[in-house]
């Protein structure tokens, strides 16, 4: 049985975020992290590896630098690691991203038995699209905002999260989970982890590895093959200064209640 | 190119469309905001507006959407539709896409929405762009929009004013940047919409009346099933209803020192003002408060009367939900916390002193009136 995770790196835009003069992200001053959401997806598939001795594969599409996240998961438990980098990717929204990813997971090969893991989102699209997008295009049952997950035999059953409660789901192996931060809590690296990263497989799939696949083709990737693009982006304007008011004292309050009732706000 | 369906964007002249979601035959309000939304659009394309709607006994939504500004409803029945499946929805909606060829069409971005979306657009082959905030048709609008949300130089910008794709504007990064997003060269163009932005139209019973039910042919059977939804279970505890409330108090980071007294001021200042308590992202994920009610990109997004900010520094995330709120009021002890930058009114102090001062200052303003 396989398991294989998708992961991406993300900029942390919970710190301090720079955005360039043409509103576009400032991405060289910021740090680098593994999308939150994605180590649930990790450690699901490593708790599910400690239950069956699964193979967990971690799969992401990036620039060379994303090596450093691979071994780190590797370092957490994950046995093989797979970069899926390209000039001739860049630019792909989550349609082409998806046509690619689920190019090389078919390369990797699924077998009735294997799962798929992906976090819910990545904190800097927020798109939640990807994870069903492959699923869509492997021909393959998905859940999403799993919360809680189940395995017996080849069957699952999945809680997945909605906004008033949740819905519990059955299905049946091949099929892609994403996850959400309730589902568990990840773990850290270890020491002998960190130590074992650096001789653990490591793949780096390019164009040409893909080019041959039949999802893989002009009018399907990159800039050139995604369906949407950017057509302007921006920066939101500062909303002028408001008022702050002296001292935080009685007198302050009654002044802001005062003004709040003038105004007719209260 | 054009060996996709999708490509023959002339032959996408069926309208615009609204998937309307029902659980458990109760609309969902979103369903109302896309509708009222989504009449406009239709204005300016000079085109038609349709709900979807996938249930089982569900005839008696169909004609009410009418009343939000829908020409007409396609109504898909089926007991294989009567919980929501990625499976069955998605063939479904994938059948009646394929027949009748909407140029445009909206989903709310519930969970339900965020999973059936893009399932659909990537069986159709086309553009999606998630969690949408505003939407366009014509540049002129559009260019108004830009001179209230954006920084850009709008007069001085080379724009096609002729340009009829949908302009789908979104938050990015957190909410740090703003994002419009087009599909030129596939149909329809998808988006999903965030619950609570788009304003719900004055209900029209004439529009109603009027409204035509149309049931398209489709097939769908147990083979196509590849998931079981064995329950669905309601949340035990009453979930805060944020999007619908006049007021929010809101607290942060800021109720460390003492988070139950925190909590139980906010409550009292919301119970003063009539409204319900938020939170900053940090203080759902430290489990101090259930995430329903987190404000912020990914939270909730609110525009109530009046916000009041306790404790909140005011990260860029938490911004993008509260900010148009009309009056923001934000108390916090550091006096250059990002949260004063978008306040009405500022206090800087500590909320455990400032927030008891402010609740009985509050009442008596109000006694007085």
């Amino acid at each position: 049985m396989k398991i294989i995770v998708c992961v991406k790196q993300v900029p942390d835009t919970s710190g301090k975020v720079a955005v360039n003069p043409d509103g576009t992200l400032n991405r060289a001053s910021m740090a680098t992290i593994t999308n939150p959401d994605d180590l649930n997806a990790v450690e699901a598939a490593l708790a599910l590896k400690d239950e069956t001795g699964a193979e967990v594969i971690v799969i992401s599409m990036g620039p060379p630098p994303a090596e450093g996240m691979l071994r780190e998961l590797m370092a957490r438990g994950a046995d093989r690691a797979v970069l899926v980098s390209a000039r001739e990717f860049g630019g792909s929204d989550t349609f082409a991203t998806s046509q690619i990813l689920a190019a090389a997971i078919d390369r990797i090969g699924i077998s009735d038995e294997d799962i798929i893991f992906c976090g819910r989102q990545a904190i800097d699209g927020d798109t939640a699209q990807v994870g069903a997008q492959i699923a869509e295009k492997l021909g393959m049952a998905q859940i999403s905002y799993a919360a809680d997950i189940k395995k017996e035999g080849n069957t699952l059953t999945v809680q997945r999260a909605l906004e008033d409660g949740y819905m519990t789901i059955k299905l049946n192996t091949p099929c892609l989970i994403t996850c959400i931060k309730e589902l568990n809590e990840p773990r850290y690296m270890t020491v002998e982890g960190i130590f074992e990263c650096y001789n653990k497989p490591f793949e780096v799939m390019g164009y040409e590895q893909l080019s041959t696949h039949a999802f893989i083709d002009p009018t399907t990737i990159g800039l050139k093959g995604s369906p949407t693009n950017i057509f302007k982006s921006f920066t939101p304007p500062q909303k002028g200064a408001g008022v702050m008011l002296e001292g935080s004292d009685k007198a302050t309050c009654d002044k802001l209640a005062t003004t709040l009732a003038a105004k007719h706000i209260i | 190119m054009s060996t996709y369906n999708s490509a023959d964007i002339a032959a996408f002249n069926g309208g615009v469309w609204v998937f309307c979601e029902q659980r458990n035959g109760v609309m969902m309000s979103t369903s109302y905001e896309l509708i009222s939304e989504g009449r406009k659009l239709a204005d300016e394309l000079k085109t038609k507006l349709y709900g979807i709607l996938l249930g089982e006994n569900v005839e008696g939504l169909a004609k009410e959407l009418g009343g939000y500004g829908a020409d007409g409803v396609y109504l898909c029945e089926h007991a294989l539709l009567k919980d929501y499946t990625t499976d069955a929805y998605t063939k479904v909606i994938a059948t009646i896409v394929e027949e009748y060829k909407p140029e445009v069409l909206l989903i709310g971005a519930s969970h339900i929405g965020r999973d059936l979306g893009p399932r659909c657009a990537a069986r159709l082959h086309t553009g999606l762009c998630a969690d949408c905030t505003h939407l366009d048709i014509d540049v002129a609008k559009y260019k108004d929009f830009l001179r209230e949300a954006s920084t850009l130089d709008v007069d001085n910008m080379k724009l096609d004013e002729e340009d009829r794709n949908l302009k789908m504007t979104r938050p990015a990064f957190g909410g740090n940047i703003m994002a419009t997003i087009l599909c030129p060269r596939f149909r329809p163009a998808m988006a999903t919409v965030r619950p609570g932005v788009m304003k719900t139209a004055v209900f029209n019973a004439a529009g109603a009346e009027a409204c035509e039910v149309i049931r398209p042919t489709f097939e769908l059977c147990d083979a196509d099933m590849k998931t079981q939804v064995l329950e669905i279970v309601k949340a035990t505890k009453k979930l805060v209803d944020l999007i619908g409330a006049e007021v929010v108090v809101s607290v942060g980071r800021g109720i460390s020192k003492d988070v139950k007294g925190g909590l139980k001021l906010a409550e009292e200042l919301a119970e003063v003002l009539g409204g319900v308590v938020g939170a900053s992202r940090a203080v759902v994920d430290s489990g101090w408060i259930t995430a329903d009610h987190q404000v912020g990109q990914t939270g909730k997004t609110v525009h109530p009367r009046i916000y009041v900010a306790l404790g909140i520094s005011g990260a860029i995330q938490h911004k993008a939900g509260m900010q148009e709120s009309e009056c923001i009021i934000a108390v916090n002890k550091n006096a250059t916390a990002p949260m004063f930058e978008a306040a009405d009114f500022g206090i800087t102090g500590d909320l455990f002193k400032v927030v008891p001062m402010m609740i009985e200052s509050i009442k008596a303003a109000k006694a007085a009136k």
